[in-house]
């Protein structure tokens, strides 16, 4: 028998024996090590004769190969093993609680804004802003509103200056002013924002928020405006049916003037939306009054069309249920916790404004 | 304006029952806010059921009841019956309800230490019976779903209210209301009855207006009834003036309230005998002085239009009348006013005296100057009638004449409007309804405006006037189209919803509070802003519009914590003054986070937040928008209100001089101020107008797609530097070491203390070198290490550990 035999049958005998991972590693080395026995026989070989090289060789690469597959699938058994007896003590209380994770919100105003703001996106409306600051022309003088006329007490004005020069925006009307000025017609805008009354109660805050439309172009008449503020109350209650009533009334700014009702009907407390008898008043809203059109230099003889001012928080209120207007604006972290939204959670058309 | 829906029909033969009517006057405008019985003072008294009676905590023999009164939430009241019980259905009394048998006011009061809202009633409480023994027992089936109503059915007469706009003077009357109502179909308007009075003799006291400049009375109409004897109403006068909301208070008072709300015509009654010699309608004299009718003593400004005789002021012209020449009981003979003042006058001299009345706000809305003699007429009749006495004739005397309005309107500036036609017929006589005079022509209609609408002075308005009438609910509904011309937001404007989301995302909820604040916390925070105060402010501490985005957020933090919610991450997007003229604004975000990381947590130590938990919510946010944070520069410059040494500032690039965002933590001197406790409070604040946007796109800005797949090196250094030097220089210099084979520069530790000298610290850091071409071998990243070595050594004069 050859050395080369002798060697592999006792390894492999020794092999057989399942003592350890170590025990695995100290054959290696006796065998594969730099002086183990299969390494010191492949030194052999540059001085065996080249006939029997061949055979030599072949042999030995045998018999390593063997050995090897013997070992290293002896390793494997004893790491799977070795990992099998880990897991034994590795298990956890996967009912302890998770890392922690922080969450933000979106105030309920901000996502009603986004929810309006896609509505009018996709029938054309772009968004402009305007100061929270205004001049007194813009926000009454312009819009057809001078100083005599009783309507403005029906605005309770913060003013900024004892002139009555300057003051907090009463509406969202003087973007309408800033719009037509800065540009040329058509225009085809809303305007959401910041809106100030010196007025609180219960139902009032000094502050709140609106939404100004305007849509002014050739021919732009009283069905379009139905027509959009249709569909608008529509998407935003996100309802198949919706039943509105358009009621005259009267802002100095628009000819004819209207106000819109919603149907509902209560039901265990709540307001369902476009069911039921009952009306809500929810915007007010007109022909842009010609005598507007002339004071920011658009052509009332070529341009006429609609504007409208909502609500914005008051829309937040009876989408999402919301009883007290106030809360809005108190920063308690309860409150904005239960009505807020996932900041991931941003309106849109395709997927619909509200999950 | 208030008024029993019966009133109309003195004025409107009309076959339509009253909701009819209310549905007719809605849809033309005239808004009904509500249509009730009149109210009386029964109305309070509820059904209400006691949800729950549970021993008064101090008293034995009283009871603590929650009842429910049909609102969202039950009311507590304590209650003494024996018989106050769980699912007892008994009447409610709220706080401010009189009690019939001892004619109390209920008040909201504390019993034996436990708030009261309200009282549940026994049958001899209400004057039912004398069982006062306990509460009243309803019955469950009868009364078992009228929870929250009305116990006491109200019989009395159904009264409207109407909010008319502030253009429509002419339906503050209740004949104009019912001229309106015939325009749109529901009757006939009736018309005016011939008067049977007997006038005698001329009205003897003179009347003189006077011609100078700002007079603000036009014309004035008078009449003297003689010998009359004051009384009370009769039952008729009576009951309109009670539906009115009003008491009755003598026949000539309710007489001239009656005509002011049937024809909308203001009246005064005055004492004749207390006028000294004639009448002189004049602006005043400042410092002149009135005892008003309402019991006030007003000091008059200059120019103010008073009726006066030779003494001096007897009233404010069509605001209020004087206690010196007011009619009483015992009046027998009375001068009775019928006059036209100026709107612009009235609303002057009202506004300057703070002075608020039934007249004024008719006359500032607009009277019609016709209806002087109508209204004499019909009042001095019912003087007569119910007070006796002899009338003169009517003096009226003028200043000026008044001219109707004319109006040109285009017959196709109907449809061009409202979208929809109608044929001219229907427009004329809708017109002719309201009272205009009407000439047809081929293309347009000449109208004359009847004197009572002063409202009407262009084409556009005759298009409301026929709209309304006819009925909105005929304009037609075009479906709009789905076409966009242009983008929906600007840049500016994606910028503010991606950063508001982005914030949020990073665990802060966002909050909207007032622009206007305190100006005590604003001082703290408005930095070298001029402070903007408002003139009129709701209450002294929302007195400034707020300088700083923190103001009310630190304010609305502290209020959080005293509820003892920990762990606070809060956040607003609004605007910040710097002034008090438009555009003296800037767009801000702010954001405050207090108290601990991992409070409470079994798997993590907690640690209180600091600088930089605020500087990674700021630096990722930007980074979310689409800035390049490795162009930004880092300062230790932040304003007043942060933390000196645990604050900074980000600008956008090494060449922006003002700063996008600061970040840190609060100054302790602030924390203190505002008695604020918590661990810890880091906040910061982005300036959105400052960002520069890239005009393109972020696709567009980003840089070619490459990669290296050649072998990678890292290489730790540790350098001792000078205690100040910003570790940001010393990364920027070996980033620009070389841009071809520096990739990432990573801080890993910073090491102040043993070992090192004192005024320096440690800093290690990590560099990643790999290059673009091939695999680099030891002689080049020995050349690199070298090279990294001795340029920050030469740069920065640090020294590298070995």
């Amino acid at each position: 028998m050859s050395d080369i035999l002798k060697i592999k049958e006792e390894y492999l005998k020794k092999l057989k024996e399942n003592k350890s991972l170590d025990y695995l590693n100290q054959i290696k080395s006796e065998l594969f090590g730099k002086n183990g026995k299969i390494t010191n026989e492949f030194k052999k070989i540059s001085n065996i004769s080249s006939d029997e090289r061949k055979k030599f060789a072949s042999e030995l690469n045998s018999a390593k190969d063997e050995i090897q597959t013997v070992i290293e699938k002896k390793i494997k058994d004893f790491e799977v093993e070795q990992i099998n007896s880990r897991l034994q003590n590795e298990k956890v209380d996967v009912t302890l609680p998770e890392r922690s994770f922080v969450q933000g919100k979106i105030h309920p105003v901000s996502q009603v804004i986004d929810e309006i703001s896609s509505i009018f996106s996709e029938i054309g409306f772009s968004v402009e802003e305007g100061p929270d600051v205004e001049n007194e022309y813009n926000n009454f003088t312009a819009l057809n509103t001078p100083d005599n006329h009783p309507a403005r007490d029906m605005h309770d004005t913060f003013y900024l200056d004892h002139k009555k020069e300057f003051l907090l925006r009463t509406h969202t009307s003087p973007v309408q002013v800033r719009t037509m000025m800065k540009g040329k017609p058509p225009f085809k805008i809303i305007a959401p924002g910041r809106t100030y009354r010196s007025d609180s109660d219960q139902t009032h805050a000094p502050m709140f928020h609106q939404v100004e439309g305007l849509h002014i172009d050739k021919n732009i008449n009283m069905g379009h405006l139905k027509g959009c503020l249709n569909h608008f109350i529509k998407e935003f209650f996100e309802v198949d049916k919706i039943k509105m009533r358009f009621r005259p009334s009267h802002f100095p700014f628009t000819e004819p003037s209207a106000e819109v009702d919603i149907g509902y009907q209560l039901k265990d407390g709540k307001i369902i939306i476009g069911e039921g008898d009952k009306w809500l008043e929810i915007l007010g809203c007109g022909m842009v009054h010609p005598n507007v059109l002339k004071n920011v230099k658009v052509d009332a003889s070529k341009y006429q069309g609609y504007a409208f001012g909502i609500g914005i928080d008051r829309l937040a209120m009876l989408k999402y249920g919301i009883n007290d207007l106030r809360a809005f604006f108190e920063t308690d972290y309860r409150w904005i916790s239960h009505f807020g939204f996932d900041p991931l959670d941003v309106p849109s058309n395709y997927r619909g404004l509200s999950r | 304006m208030k008024f029993a829906v019966d009133w109309l029909k003195d004025h409107l033969d009309t076959k339509l029952n009253d909701h009819k009517i209310i549905d007719k006057l809605t849809n033309i405008g005239l808004e009904v806010e509500s249509f009730e019985n009149q109210t009386s003072e029964f109305d309070d008294f509820i059904v209400a059921k006691i949800v729950n009676a549970e021993k008064h905590p101090n008293a034995d023999r009283l009871r603590l009841c929650d009842v429910d009164i049909g609102k969202s939430e039950t009311v507590k009241v304590v209650c003494g019956a024996p018989n106050a019980k769980n699912n007892l259905y008994t009447v409610y009394a709220p706080p401010g309800t009189i009690i019939p048998k001892n004619q109390l006011k209920l008040s909201v009061s504390k019993i034996r230490g436990v708030t009261s809202y309200g009282m549940l009633c026994s049958e001899s409480e209400l004057n039912i019976s004398n069982e006062s023994e306990g509460i009243i027992d309803l019955n469950v089936k009868k009364y078992g779903n009228q929870i929250g109503k009305k116990y006491f059915k109200n019989s009395g007469p159904k009264v409207i209210d109407l909010s008319i706009t502030p253009n429509r003077a002419d339906c503050l009357g209740v004949k104009g209301v019912a001229r309106d109502l015939a325009a749109a179909g529901a009757g006939k308007l009736k018309q005016k009855k011939l008067y049977k009075i007997k006038f005698s003799g001329p009205q003897k006291i003179k009347v003189k207006i006077t011609k100078e400049k700002n007079q603000g009375c036009t014309s004035f109409g008078s009449c003297l009834i003689k010998g009359i004897k004051n009384t009370e109403s009769p039952k008729w006068l009576k009951d309109k003036i009670l539906s009115l909301g009003q008491k009755p208070i003598s026949a000539v008072v309710d007489i001239t309230n009656y005509v002011m709300i049937d024809l909308n015509r203001p009246l005064h009654a005055y004492d004749a005998d207390k006028i000294d010699k004639g009448i002189i309608v004049r602006n005043s004299k400042k410092g002149e002085k009135l005892d008003a009718l309402d019991n006030k003593k007003y000091i008059l400004d200059e120019g103010m239009c008073v009726i006066s005789d030779n003494l001096g002021v007897l009233g404010l012209g069509g605001i209020i009348g004087g206690t010196k020449s007011g009619t009483e009981l015992g009046t027998t003979n009375i001068l009775l006013e019928s006059a036209y003042f100026e709107p612009k006058s009235i609303r002057s001299t009202s506004k300057r005296l703070g002075l608020d009345t039934d007249a004024k706000f008719r006359f500032e809305r607009g009277i019609d100057p016709n209806s002087i003699e109508e209204g004499l007429i019909k009042a001095a009749e019912l003087i007569q009638k119910i007070c006796g006495g002899t009338v003169s004739k009517i003096d009226v005397v003028k200043n000026e004449k008044f001219k109707n309005i004319n109006v040109k309107f285009p017959l196709n500036l109907f449809k061009q409007i409202t979208g929809f036609e109608i044929k001219s017929n229907e427009m004329i006589k809708i017109l002719k309804d309201l009272g205009f005079l009407v000439k047809p022509n081929r293309e347009h209609l000449n109208l004359t405006v009847p004197s009572w609408r002063h409202d009407i002075a262009q084409a556009i308005d005759i298009v409301e006037e026929i709209v309304r009438i006819k009925g909105y609910d005929k304009i037609k509904t075009e479906i709009p189209e789905k076409t966009r011309k242009k983008p929906t937001l600007n840049k500016q404007q994606k910028l503010f919803h991606l950063l508001q989301r982005s914030v949020a995302s990073k665990g802060y909820y966002e909050t909207i509070t007032w622009s206007f604040t305190d100006s005590r916390i604003n001082d703290m925070l408005k930095e070298e802003k001029q402070g903007v105060e408002i003139v009129n402010p709701i209450s002294s501490d929302l007195n400034v519009l707020r300088s700083s985005i923190f103001s009310n957020l630190l304010f609305y933090l502290k209020k959080n914590l005293d509820r003892d919610i920990k762990d606070i991450s809060l956040f607003e997007i609004g605007p910040a003054f710097y002034g008090n003229k438009p555009g003296q604004q800037e767009i801000v975000i702010g954001a405050l986070r207090s108290g601990l990381v991992s409070r409470l947590n079994w798997i993590e130590k907690d640690r209180k937040l600091d600088v930089f938990d605020a500087k990674r919510d700021t630096i990722q946010s930007l980074g979310e928008i689409g800035l390049d944070q490795n162009k930004f520069n880092i300062t230790s410059k932040a304003p007043s209100y942060y933390h000196p040494g645990k604050s900074g500032s980000i600008n956008q690039n090494l060449d922006e001089r003002i700063p996008i965002a600061y970040f840190g933590e609060l100054h302790p001197n602030i924390l203190q101020k505002l008695e604020i406790k918590t661990e810890a409070l880091v906040l910061f604040e982005i300036y959105l107008d400052r960002i520069k946007m890239s005009k393109d796109k972020l696709k567009d800005q980003k840089m070619k797609y490459q990669f290296s797949d050649f072998q990678k090196s890292e290489r730790d250094f540790a350098f001792i530097i000078d205690k100040n030097f910003k570790v940001q220089e010393l990364v920027k210099i070996i980033s620009e070491i070389d841009n071809s084979l520096i990739r990432d520069v990573k801080v890993f530790d910073l090491y102040e203390g043993e070992n090192i000298p004192s005024g320096k610290k440690s800093i290690a850091l990590n560099v990643t070198i790999q290059s673009m071409e091939k695999s680099l071998n030891d002689h080049d990243l020995e050349k690199i290490n070298k090279l990294i070595i001795s340029t920050v050594e030469t740069k920065s004069g640090a020294k590298v550990r070995s």
